[in-house]
């Protein structure tokens, strides 16, 4: 057994379009450890599912190594591809189940692959559909089932063959935020119970919150920023993490209040536990200078509570400059929002 | 000519139609179902890209399709004539027939075999499937209804076809219906046929319909 279940090594992928050439992963290095529950996130257009499309080989890098398990797959022949393909199974946006199958018969459709008596593979389906909770639709089809059904079918179709690493990518997407919180929680336990690694592609912070441990940020085809989701969310280094980070939703207006004022804007961190707001009024209070409250949330980052704040200095660079020296010395964890383009 | 040899002369003309059609689809989906499900396979985004196989296959396939059958009909006779020893009739017909409705049949199969969702099938890549068994168990058994709508619609063209070879000498219903209407002017016995076809084409696209839509899972 290799240290990493997955490993990237200098992974670069161009395609040749009728426009010339695009570019659309540069020289990734990405190592995935066993039982891992690890978040790539970005923008559209960033590269994240060519990214997770090299990992088993759907796209073939222009250049560097795929390895699982530390078996180099790039350079493979088919028929030693497809069996190391079984070990890791993928899970889509569009489900992409067999129309004509039903969910049984979808779930036996990788055994059916791998040669497993009829028998045992319906026995294996069913057994598989208790653990998706779906017991009582073995035999509806997918035009039957709602879109979180239709994905819990595919988790247990991505179970059946035993694989060591789940690929999800934008998995829950197509479908609604209580639908993508039961999935998220599947996937969860499938993590924890079965130690099976989970590659979660996303363009949604509630996404990686919710379920990874780790996480790279990718952007024009490049990580720019990796590692602890506890760590990245508490301090993010690139612009591109602190946007992701940023509040969802509120974004707009956050960003938006800062172009029409050159006012200070900070967003500042803490754990669940300590409350930020006395320390806050007291500031207000000592420097007699007001502030904004754009914007408050607290969040479960696995399995901690975390809470973000972004508030908007005074407009005295001064009396702000005094302010961030108030924070600082109350040992408050705190960013500052630079807007893009201001370099990060 | 009396009521009973009349029924019997149709009758006789029916079954050979039905020979005809039924033999020469059977036998143009013998070659033709390989060859389209060759062409998705080999496309620029299927799952084995040969380009200039494609091509090629591509090429020959549209060539054929774009002669009219009685002019490729004609053009075969003598081929048929050195490898059947005859030029006209049922037999020679059918081998007409085939020629002519495989590349037909070809497209029909690729347009089915191209409404299957390419998810699917990179989601079977995904899961280690050899090209085999893709073709087997995700091209060819996801569009099962529409290949079968597409059969109905080919066995009627292949019907069509024969009974426009009756006009050289083709035999079937389509022969009745020349040499009464036209040689010997009974447009009775002519019309006759024509209901009789009329009523053929009904009977297949009913039954294409009703078994694929039987089939179909999407709809339910
Ligand atoms: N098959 C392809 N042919 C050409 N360009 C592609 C192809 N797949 C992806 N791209 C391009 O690569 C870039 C990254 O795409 P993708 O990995 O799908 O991004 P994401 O999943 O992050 O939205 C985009 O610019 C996209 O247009
Ligand atoms: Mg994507």
């Amino acid at each position: 057994m290799s240290d990493h279940i997955i490993s990237l090594q200098g992974v670069s992928k161009e395609f040749d379009t009728k426009n010339g050439k695009i570019t659309a992963l540069k020289d990734i290095d990405l190592d995935i450890n066993h039982g891992d529950s690890y978040g790539i996130i970005g923008l559209s257009g960033a590269g994240k599912s060519t990214l997770v499309r090299t990992i088993n080989l759907l796209e073939h890098p222009t250049e560097g190594k795929v390895l699982f398990d530390g078996k180099i797959l790039t350079g493979l022949k088919n028929n030693d591809l497809n069996l190391s393909r079984r070990k890791i199974s993928m899970i889509f946006q569009q489900f992409n189940l067999l129309m004509q199958r039903d969910a049984i018969g979808n779930i036996c459709f990788p055994l059916e692959i791998a040669g497993y008596p009829k028998e045992e593979a319906i026995k294996k389906a069913k057994e598989l559909l208790k653990v998706v909770n779906l017991e009582d639709r073995a035999n509806s089809y997918p035009s039957q089932l709602s879109g979180g059904q239709k994905q819990r079918v595919a988790i247990a179709r991505a179970l059946a063959s035993d694989p060591e690493v789940i690929l999800c990518d934008e998995a829950t997407s197509a479908l609604d935020p209580k639908t993508t919180r039961s999935i998220l929680a599947l996937l969860k336990k499938i993590n924890e119970e079965r130690g099976i690694t989970l590659v979660v592609i996303t363009h949604e912070m509630e996404v990686i919150k919710q379920i990874c441990k780790k996480v790279a940020v990718i952007e024009n085809g490049q990580i720019v920023e990796r590692g602890d989701v506890q760590e990245i969310f508490t301090y993010p280094k690139t612009q591109a993490a602190r946007k992701l980070f940023f509040p969802v939703g509120e974004n707009k207006e956050v960003f938006a209040s800062g172009k029409t004022s050159t006012r200070h804007r900070l967003r500042l961190v803490f754990d669940g536990r300590s409350a930020y707001e006395p320390i806050i009024s007291e500031m207000i209070m000592e420097l007699q200078a007001p502030v904004n409250f754009l914007y408050a949330d607290m969040d479960v980052i696995g399995d901690q509570q975390k809470g973000q704040m972004v508030i908007c200095l005074a407009d005295d660079p001064q009396k702000a400059e005094q302010q961030k020296e108030f924070l600082r010395k109350a040992e408050v964890d705190f960013t500052e929002i630079i807007e893009e383009g201001e370099g990060a | 000519m009396d009521t009973g040899t009349l029924i019997k002369m149709l009758w006789e003309g029916l079954l050979q139609t039905m020979y005809m059609t039924l033999a020469g689809t059977f036998v143009a989906y013998i070659i033709g179902l390989p060859i389209g499900v060759s062409l998705i396979v080999t496309s620029s985004n299927g799952i084995k890209p040969i380009p200039i196989y494609n091509k090629i296959v591509g090429f020959i396939v549209n060539v054929v399709r774009s002669v009219p059958f009685l002019i490729l009909m004609i053009a075969l006779m003598p081929y048929i004539r050195k490898v059947i020893g005859t030029g006209i009739g049922t037999g020679a017909t059918t081998a007409a027939l085939i020629v002519a409705a495989a590349p037909f049949v070809a497209r029909m199969v690729e347009q089915s075999l191209l409404e299957v969702d390419p998810g699917v099938v990179e989601a079977a890549q995904a899961m280690g499937a050899s090209n085999m068994q893709i073709i087997r168990k995700v091209l060819i058994a996801e569009s099962v209804p529409s290949l079968l709508n597409g059969g109905a619609v080919a066995t009627i063209t292949i019907l069509g076809y024969s009974a426009m070879a009756g006009a050289i000498g083709g035999g079937g219903l389509g022969s009745i219906a020349i040499r009464y209407g036209l040689h010997r002017f009974q447009p009775a016995i002519m019309w006759i046929t024509v209901v009789v076809l009329v009523i053929l084409v009904q009977l297949m696209q009913e039954i294409g319909i009703k078994i694929a839509t039987k089939l179909d899972n999407r709809i339910n």
